[in-house]
């Protein structure tokens, strides 16, 4: 190859190299929250648009729960961990209704007859969110099914739980936020 | 005359829809798993194995029975999961260089081949280049050790 020819092909490997660089650091999971979370410091959650209401025609976000603590609830009906994790959401949104709180689920990546049926098999009487692709989760960091977060009443994260939550840390964690002014 | 007409009529328009809907072929769940993907796993439906991917299956199979055809059935998917289902890359962010990339690629290899075949018509052939390159008639003649080996080989190979 003569001399000449080599800078199209070095800008062109540039230019592959380039972009493969930009769709790993773009794609990867974002742990920001995690980090800010751990530190004791209590982010802003992710702007998101707003999202179908499940059973319902409209759609909302977590901007309508303004003023109350909220336990953000991501899962699927496909999802095991989910599914056993889903009578003590609802318990504990019976305890958070009680303080002026909420659970609000994010269902996600699933059609919704079948998330209909778990809302009805397990009685769940929190406002439910139709993540249709992952889109609106992937902005949280979201890695796995279930995961918690509980947003204050001033709307900052103030805890994140990237596994079904236990009667111990609602008792421990979320209690104490619920508990707090605004 | 205009009673056997509108009867003629009637019959085409009752006719009409039935040969269409018996024309459509009807929808198969592997016909449309090959064209969809399962969201949580990143791959083609027909090769995924995961609960996400046996409820797509399911929800599928539901409207495949309902007689829906293939077309109504990949609507449905997208108004259930979003466009992301049909495994199109999205014409946005970093999904937009699926869609840009091809075609700068394509375009540069049509520069290059422009760019030397114009350099190889400009360029003269060495005189008795072409003389050179053909080989001899009845091609070249093996050296006699050469020869000699091959005939050996032969020999052990038909043994």
């Amino acid at each position: 190859m003569r001399p000449r020819a080599y800078w199209p092909v070095t800008l062109a490997a540039a230019l592959l190299v380039g972009l493969l660089a930009y769709g790993l650091t773009t794609t990867g999971t974002d742990t920001t929250l995690d980090a800010a979370v751990a530190k004791g410091e209590r982010p802003s959650p992710p702007v998101g648009s707003a999202l179908p209401r499940l059973g319902e025609d409209g759609t909302g976000s977590l901007a309508d729960y303004k003023g109350k603590v909220v336990l953000v609830n991501i899962w699927a009906s496909w999802c095991d961990p989910c599914v056993d994790e889903l009578p003590l959401v609802q318990k504990t949104h019976e305890m958070m209704e009680a303080k002026g709180g909420t659970v609000v689920g994010i269902d996600v990546k699933e059609n919704t007859g079948a998330a209909l049926d778990a809302v009805d098999q397990f009685g769940l009487t929190y406002p439910n969110l139709r993540d249709r692709d992952g889109d609106f989760v992937r902005k949280w960091g979201q890695t796995g099914y279930p995961e918690n977060f509980v947003i204050d009443r001033d709307g900052r994260i103030a805890a994140v739980r990237r596994f079904p939550i236990t009667q111990k840390w609602v008792d421990e964690t979320l209690a104490p936020i619920l508990d707090e002014e605004a | 005359m205009r009673a056997l007409l509108a009867l003629l009529a009637l019959v085409l328009a009752v006719a009409a829809p039935a040969a269409q809907a018996a024309q459509a072929p009807r929808a198969s769940l592997p016909d449309i798993e090959d064209e969809v993907m399962c969201l949580e796993c990143r791959t083609p439906l027909n090769v995924s194995t995961s609960d996400v991917a046996d409820q797509q299956r399911a929800f599928i199979s539901e409207l495949i029975d309902q007689g829906r055809t293939k077309a109504e059935i990949k609507a449905a998917l997208v108004r259930e999961y979003g466009p992301r289902v049909l495994g199109e890359p999205e014409e946005k962010g970093f999904g937009l260089a699926a869609w840009i990339v091809p075609i700068l690629v394509a375009l540069g290899a049509l520069a290059l081949v422009i760019v030397t075949a114009r350099r190889w018509r400009r360029e003269p052939q060495p005189a008795g280049a072409e003389a050179a390159a053909a080989p001899a008639e009845g091609g070249r003649e093996l050296d006699p050790e050469d020869a000699r080996r091959l005939d050996a080989e032969l020999a052990a190979y038909d043994r």
